[in-house]
């Protein structure tokens, strides 16, 4: 196994709006997508195939009405020829209908491919959250992962119609028209079109520089949303301390920030795209100069005038899209980038490539000179050179000061993080060669700092196995001793806990998180000091009501109440990330070192004892 | 991966229930998000946040009138051009003078827009700001019993996406002025040039109109759907994305992705049908066109053919038919903006009208460095819920300077007893008293510097260390704060981090132990260097030692000051001066270590049982503690 990697140097900020993005990357990330999208040739292709009829009869539009003109002007005054102008209008009318459902199928199928885009890559992003370890959830905060699955998919679900589809649509439009016009009437094609080469410019170069303005925008409201969340989130701690002020002095500076930033991008987009349509009025008025000098010297018609004007109109809004084009691309290759960055990252924890799955038979747990070392430590291992047996029916005790790496530990054996030296088997075979499903069942753990639903009880508890009788749920529940508990709620087990489990006491919550592990039957069970906030009355009845259930595996308990684990076949003393003293209760109060002095702190508790001890 | 082809989750019991338990996210109901189209209070209140900013208002309206204005005028302009200017006798300069006049109003044109969309750009913009500051300051106060019951991502939706729909909404509205203005102007303009044609064109209005309300009754439960499917996804998302390690710990992660599958097909047959119904206007917009031109072309040519009208009033009538779906059409979507937003306006003053029942009296008066340090509970009653009381007629007073320990079964009201002190909630009946005054008739500020706390639940910040051991005192020093590290001892796990004090924490503080970010906490409190100090179980995840540390350190730092400690490990408060003891919200017991040994209650069974191993534990001993535990 190799060390820790440390070369990734603020892996916490990858997701972030602006983490600068690779261009060769970003162009690497539109190919995929477009990729992607064909993987829905029928729909693709009719979005491109109804393009082409759209385009031809917007185009036509202009050229009816110009002929519908210049029938008019041309007509009989006396004796006007009806059926003509009936004609141009049936025309016009069919036309009409025509693009309006030739777009209709245009823009459906462009949406429905991205809609099933969408899909797949929802599918894809959830499982990989799941399936990515805790050493990378370590390091990425909830709400970058959050913005990934939601704004960054939302940027590629609409690349295929705002971007694929409508290259097709500006190109056709604007290639056609500036080819029709021009071959009317060269200078006044000329002169219509004077206004495309800016407008095409100013509202690419606008998109663009929107696009990376909006990025930093992005960031600060991603600032002042960490800042709200959090507050709401740590909202007892803001009332513990009357920090009302002192959190809107943080939410004003963020909020401001983001204000004035957010001022400046209007301002932007306002004086270009004024910009823009000066621009094409101005041209409307050279062509209505020099059209006008040649309508009166008689070189062309009124119709003709009349095509080009309607035309310009026509051109106005394909020519403006051409930014949103250009940001389209722009958008789709920073959220492919981050997107695919996540559904690329590598699950370092997964199975083996031929791996089976944990056979347990004896049931024993094996540590040998186990160590392990977080990302982003320098090098520092926190925990190292673990090494201890344990057969079924046996109960382990760990103990040891804050930060001594027992919960680092218990991470190692159901798989969260794989040691970085050493190795952990259950029966002889190493954890990292078997299914991660197999071991996850076989090694169950209540965890120091669980996560609760926000939902009822009985979900809560069947977590695990949902499809299970609601007898077994009550069995667990009493075992965890929450059923007496939970039966003098109004809604009993159906109800809701809150937000992490706010409406319930620290016990409680300790409890129902005792409970749902207690619905699996796992060949290793972990408490990570999970009795802490529970009475040693509690405690002892939930012993007692676990003994049968103990004698079918490994139990590990991390505990600092040595009652808790006085009777444990062994017992780790834990310190700096490593074992300093084992044996049993007996042992290791004869050994007469560190377990012993916590001993007797804890079992004498006379005041002299502090006095004792106290330095003056 | 498509989900059709993946099996149904596997359901071993067929009696159609089951299934209820396999769920991913909270199956929270969404609100409506279209509400009615007019709410006069909503509106009103919202007004409130736009009246400062009423003279951009007006600025913008007037700006809007004025961009409209110039906008009818140019096909005028044009017609004028065609029948005039290049009629066969024209004088030379009158086609210049009109294109002329034609550059005064493109100009007038884009100095109006440019005015119109930056005021009412950045006004809608410090509208939103105001409103979220003004929510964000309102939910600093409110009673935390409504915090407790309600969700933070269902609030951090109403500070982002209902204010940024009012946003949307601010932005459209002073567009629709125009809208409307340009509507009417068209229509006007075309009556003016000929209102026998004019009266034909038109009639394809009120066909439109109903269309379109027909249409946006369908379209709207649509787009509804598809956005609250679209969000219960999203909010499972959310859910795996917080949950994710309790997720792989019970081995959930194939289950979910079938339930979270689901939920993304339905997503996406509510998009597509959404997508559907959206698209399905622009046949409709387009064949009415269609008719709308060919009248005015067999018409209109008829006319110009027998001399009626000129053929520039022609040629402006097409243009004009071509402009006017567009006013239409973005006031039909302006529409549906104003339910959404009139929607969103409901939920956001909702919660700006979350009643704070926890308010400071019009004659609240702030505790200060004079008031001692004393707490005193009279008979207090409180409850969550007021029917079901979680502290019942509990009364004791701790004196300042004194130390008092609060012990109980889990579950008994401790930290709810603690809260009170505070004030977080209420009592129903009886008083808390802190500094000799009911907490009532203090400011909450000043009760807020009087008491530091340390909560049971350990919560850090984003942010240095630094900072979060500081948090709102400012005035603590680097040295203060240091101090405060080193007497709970974190000081030295504290230096050995990247960057010591600098290091920053991540979300949570999950980088460090949990009895590291219990330190933390507990530095947090001392840092506050208040009167009264309450420890709810702040050493609970902490070794006897490094906790005998603590109490050694905390010798000194506590002296004159006042403390309530709540701690299962009864070695914790063994120098208590007296134990106050809980049972399911009662005070059953009170004295010092010794007379309530002495006692034989429920304090001496709990001291007992902390020091016997729970093998040795007889069961008629548990049976008869049962309800202890509640
Ligand atoms: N925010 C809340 N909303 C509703 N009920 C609550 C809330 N907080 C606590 N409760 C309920 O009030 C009762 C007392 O809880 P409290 O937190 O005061 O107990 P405790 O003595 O601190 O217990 P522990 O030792 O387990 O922390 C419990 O039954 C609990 O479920
Ligand atoms: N996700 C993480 N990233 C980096 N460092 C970590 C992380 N989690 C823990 N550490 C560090 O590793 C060391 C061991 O932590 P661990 O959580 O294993 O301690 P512990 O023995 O369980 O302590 P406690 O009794 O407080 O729960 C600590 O110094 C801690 O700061
Ligand atoms: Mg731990
Ligand atoms: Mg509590």
């Amino acid at each position: 196994m190799t060390p820790p990697n440390q070369a990734a140097a603020t892996p916490d900020r990858v997701f972030r709006r602006t983490a600068s993005i690779d261009p060769q990357k970003g162009v690497g990330a539109v190919a995929r997508i477009t990729a992607m999208c064909f993987r829905y040739p029928w729909r693709a292709g009719l979005a491109f195939a109804a393009t082409v009829p759209a385009v031809l009869m917007q185009l036509a539009i202009p050229f009816i009405l110009g002929r519908a003109i210049d029938q008019t002007l041309a007509a009989d005054r006396d004796n006007p020829d009806v059926r003509a102008l009936v004609l141009i209008a049936l025309t016009l009318l069919a036309v009409s209908v025509l693009r309006g459902l030739f777009t209709l199928v245009q823009n459906y199928s462009a949406e429905s491919v991205g809609h099933a885009l969408a899909q797949d890559l929802r599918n894809a992003i959830y499982d990989k959250v799941q399936r990515l370890p805790f050493s990378f959830h370590d390091r990425t905060h909830s709400g970058d992962l959050i913005t990934v699955g939601m704004l960054d998919l939302e940027g590629v679900r609409m690349y295929f119609s705002t971007a694929l589809v409508r290259t097709l649509l500006l190109t056709l439009l604007i290639g056609i028209g500036a080819w029709l016009l021009l071959s009317t009437d060269v200078v006044m094609g000329l002169l219509a079109l004077s206004f495309v080469p800016f407008a095409a410019w100013r509202s690419t170069v606008m998109r663009l520089t929107l696009r990376r303005t909006w990025l930093i925008l992005q960031e600060k409201l991603g600032v002042l949303s960490q800042v709200m969340e959090e507050n709401l989130a740590g909202i007892r701690v803001v009332r513990a301390f009357a920090a009302q002020d002192h959190e809107m002095a943080k939410f004003d500076a963020s909020s401001k920030d983001a204000l004035d930033y957010s001022h400046q991008r209007i301002d932007v987009r306002v004086r270009n795209t004024s910009a823009m349509t000066l621009a094409f009025f101005a041209a409307m008025g050279l062509v209505l100069l020099y059209g006008g000098r040649q309508v009166a010297a008689g070189e062309i018609t009124v119709g003709t005038l009349a095509t080009f004007l309607t035309f310009m109109t026509i051109l106005q809004m394909p020519v403006r899209q051409l930014g949103l084009m250009v940001n389209a691309y722009a958008r789709a290759s920073t959220c492919g980038t981050r997107l695919f960055q996540l559904l690329d990252m590598p699950v370092e924890i997964d199975d083996a490539p031929d791996a089976k799955n944990l056979e347990v038979t004896e049931g024993t747990l094996r540590l040998e000179n186990v160590g392990f070392g977080y990302q982003g430590a320098s090098g520092q291992r926190a925990v190292s050179g673990i090494s201890f047996e344990a057969k079924r029916g046996e109960t382990i005790g760990i103990l040891g000061a804050p930060g001594a790496g027992k919960t680092t530990l218990m991470h190692l054996i159901p798989r969260f993080y794989d040691p970085t030296e050493g190795a952990i088997t259950i029966d002889g075979q190493d954890l990292r060669n078997v299914t991660l499903g197999s071991v996850r069942e076989a090694v169950a753990i209540v965890q120091q700092d669980s996560f609760l639903f926000t939902t009822t009880i009985e979900n809560n508890i069947a977590y695990a196995a949902p499809f299970t009788e609601e007898r077994r749920i009550r069995g667990v529940a009493d075992s965890a001793q929450l059923h007496d508990y939970v039966l003098g709620l109004p809604q009993q087990y159906g109800t809701v806990v809150g937000e992490r489990g706010v409406s319930l006491s620290g016990g409680q919550r300790q409890r129902l998180s005792i409970a749902r592990t207690l619905m699996t039957e796992p060949a290793v069970l972990i408490f990570d000091d999970s009795t802490a906030a529970i009475d040693a009355g509690t405690e002892s009845r939930i012993r007692t009501a676990l003994r049968g259930y103990a004698t079918d595996r490994v139990t590990v308990i991390v505990a600092h109440r040595l009652a808790s684990l006085k009777h444990a076949d062994r017992i780790l003393f834990m310190e700096d990330g490593q074992i300093v003293e084992r044996g049993t209760h007996e042992e290791l109060l004869a050994l007469g070192g560190r377990y012993k002095a916590l001993h007797d702190l804890q079992m004498h508790p006379e005041a002299d004892v502090l006095e004792k001890e106290a330095p003056q | 991966m498509s989900p059709s082809r993946r099996g149904e989750p596997r359901d071993p019991h067929d009696d159609g229930r089951p299934r209820m338990r396999a769920v991913v996210g909270s199956n929270r109901i969404e609100e409506d998000i279209f509400g009615r189209v007019f709410d006069g209070k909503v509106v009103s209140r919202i007004w409130k946040f736009v009246e400062p900013y009423r003279r951009r208002v007006w600025i913008a309206v007037a700006a809007v009138l004025v961009f409209t204005l110039s906008q009818l005028t140019i096909p005028l302009l044009i017609r004028y051009a065609i029948d005039h200017g290049m009629a066969p006798g024209a004088p030379g300069g009158l086609l210049a003078g009109i294109v002329a006049l034609f550059g005064v109003a493109i100009a007038i044109n884009y100095a109006a827009s440019l005015v119109q969309e930056r005021v009412t750009g950045q006004m809608a913009e410090n509208v939103l700001f105001d409103i979220r500051r003004k929510m964000f300051g309102h939910l600093q106060h409110v009673s935390l019993s409504f915090m407790d019951k309600t969700e933070v991502g269902r609030l951090m939706s109403r500070l982002q996406g209902d204010v940024n729909s009012m946003q949307e909404f601010l932005e459209t509205s002073v567009q629709s002025v125009g809208d409307i203005a340009l509507l009417v102007g068209i229509v006007g303009v075309m009556l003016w040039l000929d209102w026998q044609l004019a009266g034909l064109v038109l009639m394809v209005l009120p066909v439109l109109f109903g269309v379109r309300v027909l249409w946006l009754a369908k379209a709207r439960a649509a787009f509804m759907a598809a956005h609250e499917a679209n969000s219960v996804t999203n909010n499972a998302l959310a859910e795996a994305i917080h949950g994710v390690r309790a997720v792989q710990a019970m081995n959930r992660a194939r289950l979910n992705a079938e339930l979270y599958g689901e939920l993304a097909n339905r997503t996406y047959q509510a998009q597509l049908r959404a997508s559907r119904l959206a698209q399905i206007m622009i046949p409709i917009v387009d064949s009415l066109t269609g008719i709308a031109m060919a009248v005015v072309v067999v018409a209109g040519g008829m006319m110009v053919a027998s001399g009626r009208i000129e053929v520039g009033v022609m040629v402006a009538f097409l243009f004009y038919v071509q402009r006017f779906f567009d006013p239409i059409r973005s006031l039909t979507m302006q529409y549906s903006v104003m339910q959404r937003a009139m929607a969103s306006g409901h939920r956001l003053t909702e919660v700006l009208d979350v009643e704070v029942d926890v308010t400071d009296a019009p004659d609240a008066v702030p505790l200060g460095p004079v008031d001692d340090g004393s707490v005193e509970f009279r008979n207090v009653t409180f409850g969550y819920d007021p029917a079901i009381p979680v502290l019942k007629d509990v009364s004791f007073a701790v004196a300042s300077g004194e130390r008092v320990a609060l012990v109980g079964p889990t579950g008994s009201g401790k930290s709810s007893s603690i809260s009170l002190i505070h004030r977080f909630y209420d009592v129903q009946e009886g008083a808390v008293l802190v500094g000799g005054r009911d907490v009532r008739g203090v400011t909450q500020e000043s009760l807020g510097r009087h008491i530091a706390m340390v909560l049971q639940e350990p919560y850090l910040f984003t942010g240095t260390v630094m900072e979060n051991i500081r948090y709102s005192s400012y005035w603590a020093s680097d040295e203060d704060v240091i101090a405060a590290a080193r007497a709970v001892g974190a000081h030295d796990f504290i230096a050995a981090m990247p960057g010591a004090y600098d290091a920053m924490l991540d979300e949570r503080g999950s980088n460090l132990s949990l009895g590291q970010r219990q330190l933390l906490s507990f530095a947090r409190a001392l840092a506050a260097d208040a009167k009264i100090l309450v420890l709810d179980e702040a050493t609970a995840n902490i070794d006897s030692y490094t906790e005998m540390q603590i109490q050694r350190a905390l010798q000194r730092l506590l002296e004159g000051r006042t403390g309530l400690v709540i701690a299962h490990r009864l070695a914790t408060i063994r120098n208590a001066d007296r134990i106050v003891v809980l049972q399911q919200g009662v005070k059953i017991e009170e004295g010092t270590h010794d007379a309530l040994m002495a006692q034989r209650g429920l304090y001496s069974k709990l001291y007992d049982l902390n020091y016997a191993s729970f093998d040795d534990i007889p069961d008629e001993l548990t049976d008869a503690d049962r309800a202890t535990a509640t």
